[in-house]
């Protein structure tokens, strides 16, 4: 009977406890009429049926409680519209938080052990991870013992004529050896082979999913197509997963690097392009695999004491490839979710109090005709696991449609899709989050009415919710208050940092200019006279476009896609020479310009000339430096007819124009050299000749930008246009991520605001019609009205005071630990603290306006009658 | 006539229900009285379990099907730990409305040619 007693246990405790005795003695009866041979077959029968019995109660009573709960909200809409949008909100914004840091930061790579795959750097002064040489790459790697495997990769675009029109795509030259090393194969077709990846191999190439899809409409029969890309034939091999990424996630395509002697010869050991992939070896780990590239790049230091110099090696996890900035952006949202989560729930958690409160007559009712305890909270729970539910619910599609939004803060530069989905993992997390939100805000009014199923409620005229019960609403109100301090001061520093990274000059004009970029092929662009033939022509009838005021190529446009490029500088008799080639301290950024790049950037020449026509090959080679460079060479004299050798060559300073951020508003850039386009040998330096075309325009640039375009097609048809945008735009993409942060983060803090001062609005309210009987009294007695305003007043002033001076201090901690995203303003900075304790202030006396309304209108005869 | 709605809304009545209405129609019983009064009335073919028995009647209670009743039998019959049940007037009406709804099932069920006719 005992093993009944606990089958018994399956149903609730009410049924248990109402018809439990009488179900046991049926069953003893039953047992004994049964007899010894018969048991056994009733046990198995009534095991079956306590199981499905019980389970049935509890789905009676779950139906019960849902139709009441239906019932009661019914009763009361503007609750459950409230209680349902406040849940909706915070589990909204926390699952999109979480999907975005998720996919960035804590989900593994989409490759298999990728714990075991780091990122092999050279490490020189100024460059924690500088990029591979070909020597170096294969002395180094070769005499390692720490990886199964290694691979290298560098950018490799193409043109490739689609339909009729010549286009560049962008994707990567490997070594045979990254995708086995990355742990991946094609989908579709097969890997790279040790025989295509040999100089001179005929060309191969594998498709990224996306390429695949956009340009050859996911067709498995363009496996084995040959295709023209540079004038030279490529078969396509393979077609690579959906998921795969690599490096980058706006990588289209991979060919071999096809290596050769060439490119390990020795004037390439100063050439700093390949990336390196590696897998460990079992057993190997990273401070191992560390310490063996520090030993091994020690050895070649000694070997190539000029080259590497100063050369040591780095290892990194690859998954450890998130920029600090990325990381921080992305916890400081996280932060920010959490925080309105916080606010959401204290809020969600008030206004169950305050309605448990209310409703206590109508629970001791239940109680006095004989609902049990545990019949009134699993009634209770279940309302405010539904009210979380449906806002879970709506709360899930508020993150699926913000999380496109937050997607621009997922950096390119990862092996990662470029957007995240919300996916079963993001919907495990909303959905635990759900379920903590009912539990955790539906058990505070739960556990109150639990530990007092007294019947003072049935009394006429009982004031409930004093003490202890209003403490625990304050404190949530508290909370509320230190939370949207917390993100309207973060949000505050993040808007000042935007404005000044946006009011940063960034040493040119950007209003008014087109740019695009025309590839140039090699061989046919090999030689500076088909080059300068087709510039002349191009600016030319560029020049002459009605609206056009100025236009110039250069090699790269500042913060385009390639932003490096510096070149070692020698000034004879300097005092500061590091003798160090590969110094960050003694090098400078190497521009080849036509003339009117200047004119058509709006860089100012500070001295002496432009770029000039007659700066041919057979005159003294000239440059036009920036005043940085000036001051680091020549502090206090005139530069202009000074000397210098760089680029192999001897060079004297012709002008002087004022430093443009090349690398980027918020970076550091090197000083930089402008040189003439004419003078360089054919075929040399080719990377960095005059390749984008700068327009500057007295109408919106975009007008002319059909024009332009029909010009470089009149001068070469071949040639694909890329890149092309105005100047503002490229400079908007450089704020981008930070124009999203601020905008999430803004939206945040109004969500906060606004929660909070609803929180404020409903915990006075409560409060002034728990105390209308005593409001009344006091009129009665002769208060007059400013007393009961300085009554309400003080309750306001103290949430307020309690809540801003913790709200400051967590925000200056918060401010402190993004200081990296602040660009320079400081944590404490007095106009946002200032902000956000006035706009604290707004929120305080927006919320309590209505309540000391209510409060002054309180008639003393009613008030006192209802006692 | 909302009566009438609210009897139409529990029909048809699961068979469990249907047979505790009918063992009360002719007086008070309690819980093993009901299965017992079950069990004859089917010679042997339905056997009620316990949880199916007071699951049922908690839900008829709720219904207002069913009332707990305070009247006790005659001392001698009496057990006082025993609950005893008396079917109220919309119980009655619901057991008539289900045994209509059975007729007219059987009568249609008749014509069609399924169902034997009455010897």
């Amino acid at each position: 009977m005992r093993f009944y007693d606990l089958l018994l246990r399956l149903y609730p405790a009410s049924f248990r406890n109402e018809y439990g005795g009488e179900m046991r003695a049926l069953f003893a009866r039953r047992l004994q009429r049964a007899g010894g041979s018969g048991a056994a077959a009733l046990w198995i029968a009534t095991i079956g049926e306590v199981v499905f019995n019980a389970m049935a109660v509890h789905l009676d009573i779950l139906r019960q409680d849902l139709s009441y709960t239906g019932r009661v909200l019914k009763r009361a809409p503007g609750f459950a519209v409230t209680a349902v949008l406040i849940v909706a909100l915070g589990i909204g914004a926390t699952t999109a938080a979480f999907s975005v840091t998720d996919f960035v930061l804590l989900r593994p790579l989409p490759f298999p052990q990728p714990d075991r795959l780091v990122k092999i750097w050279e490490k020189t002064p100024g460059y924690s991870g500088m990029e591979f040489s070909g020597p170096n790459y294969r002395d180094w790697i070769g005499a390692s013992r720490s990886y199964v495997s290694t691979g290298f990769y560098h950018i490799e675009d193409v043109t490739m004529i689609t339909g009729t029109e010549p286009r560049r795509f962008h994707g990567y030259a490997v070594s045979a050896d990254l995708f086995p090393t990355l742990g991946v194969a094609p989908i579709v077709g097969r890997n790279f082979r040790a025989e295509d990846d040999r100089q001179g191999a005929p060309g191969t190439i594998i498709f990224s999913y996306r390429l695949w899809q956009t340009e050859f409409g996911g067709d498995p029969g363009v496996v084995g197509r040959t295709l023209t890309l540079d004038n030279e034939a490529f078969t396509v091999v393979g077609i690579m997963a959906r998921e795969f990424n690599f490096p980058r996630s706006d990588s289209l395509f991979w060919v071999p690097a096809r290596f050769g002697e060439r490119d390990y010869q020795a004037s390439e050991r100063t050439n700093n392009w390949l990336e390196v992939v590696g897998r460990l070896r079992p057993g190997v780990t990273l401070e191992q695999a560390r310490a063996e590239m520090e030993a091994i790049a020690a050895r070649s230091r000694e070997q190539y004491p000029k080259e590497n110099k100063d050369t040591g090696a780095a290892v990194y996890a690859l998954g450890d490839e998130v920029s600090e900035r990325s990381r921080l952006l992305l916890i400081a949202l996280s932060g920010a979710a959490a925080c309105l989560l916080l606010i959401a729930c204290a809020n969600l958690a008030n206004l169950l109090l305050a309605r448990a409160l209310s409703r206590r007559r109508e629970l001791a009712v239940r109680t006095a005709i004989g609902a049990g305890r545990e019949r009134l909270i699993r009634q209770l729970m279940t309302e405010s696991l539904l009210l979380a539910g449906v806002g879970g619910a709506i709360g899930i599609g508020v993150a699926v449609a913000g999380v496109p939004l937050l997607a621009q803060l997922v950096p390119a530069t990862l092996p990662i899709a470029a957007s995240p989905t919300v996916d079963v993992r993001v919907l495990a997390f909303a959905l635990a989050l759900t379920a903590v939100t009912g539990l955790a805000f539906g058990l505070a009014p739960v556990l109150r009415i639990g530990a007092s199923p007294d019947l003072d409620g049935l009394r006429e005229g009982t004031r409930s919710g004093g003490g202890q019960k209003e403490r625990l609403r304050s404190a949530l109100v508290v909370a509320e208050i230190v939370a949207s301090i917390v993100l309207l001061v973060s949000a505050g520093l993040l808007i000042r940092a935007l404005l000044t990274v946006q009011a940063i000059d960034p040493g040119f004009k950007a209003e008014g200019i087109l740019t695009l970029r025309t590839e140039l092929p090699m061989p046919e662009y090999r030689t500076v006279a088909t080059r300068e033939a087709f510039y002349t022509r191009v600016l030319q009838d560029v020049r002459s476009l009605p609206g056009v005021t100025a236009a110039g190529y250069v090699s790269f446009m500042p913060m385009s896609t390639f932003r490096g490029g510096i070149w070692p500088v020698s000034v004879k008799g300097d005092p500061n020479a590091t003798d160090d080639v590969r110094s960050s301290k003694s090098s400078a950024v190497i521009r080849y310009v036509t003339p009117g790049f200047f004119g058509a950037m709006a860089i100012p020449i500070k001295r002496g000339r432009d770029i000039s026509e007659s700066d041919g090959r057979d005159r003294q080679f000239a440059a036009v430096v920036s005043e940085s460079f000036a001051r680091r060479y020549w502090p206090n004299e005139d530069p202009i007819g000074r000397h210098f050798t760089f680029a192999f060559a001897d060079r004297e300073v012709v002008g002087v124009v004022g430093d443009i951020k090349f690398r980027g508003l918020e970076r550091q850039s090197e000083p930089q050299v402008y040189l003439s386009y004419k003078q360089v040998a054919d075929g040399a330096i080719t990377w960095y000749v005059p390749r984008a075309l700068a327009v500057r325009t007295s109408v919106p640039p975009t007008q002319v930008a059909p024009a332009v375009r029909d010009i470089v097609r009149r001068a070469d048809a071949k040639l694909p246009i890329t890149e092309m945008q105005t100047v503002v735009n490229m400079l908007e993409l450089e704020t981008a991520s930070r124009a999203v942060q601020v905008r999430v983060l803004a939206a945040f803090a109004a969500i906060a605001f606004i929660l909070a001062a609803v929180g404020i609005h409903g915990l006075l309210s409560f409060a002034v019609a728990q105390r209308t009987q005593e409001i009344g009294v006091r009129m009665a007695l002769g208060a007059q009205a400013s007393d009961i305003l300085a009554m309400v007043g003080r309750r306001c002033v103290t949430l307020a005071v309690a809540g801003v001076v913790p709200g400051v201090a967590l925000a200056y901690v918060a401010g402190r630990s993004m200081e990296a995203l602040l660009a320079g303003v400081k944590p404490a900075d007095a106009t946002t603290l200032a902000a956000a304790i006035g706009l604290a202030v707004v929120m305080t006396v927006a919320g309590s306006v209505a309540p000391t309304i209510r409060a002054l209108r309180i008639n003393p005869i009613t008030a006192i009658r209802t006692e | 006539m909302s009566d009438q709605a609210e009897i139409g809304e529990l029909l048809p009545l699961p068979p469990a229900t249907f047979h505790i209405l009918l063992a009360l129609a002719d007086g008070d019983r309690h819980g093993y009285a009901i299965i017992q009064d079950v069990e004859a009335r089917t010679n042997g073919e339905l056997r009620l379990s316990a949880g199916t028995l007071y699951r049922s009647i908690q839900r008829m209670l709720e219904q207002g099907l069913l009332v707990e009743t305070r009247d006790r039998p005659a001392p001698h019959e009496d057990d006082e730990r025993r609950r005893y049940y008396r079917i109220t007037a919309l119980g009655t009406a619901v057991a008539k409305a289900e045994a209509r709804r059975l007729t007219q099932l059987v009568r249609m069920a008749r014509a069609a040619g399924f169902a034997p006719t009455r010897a």
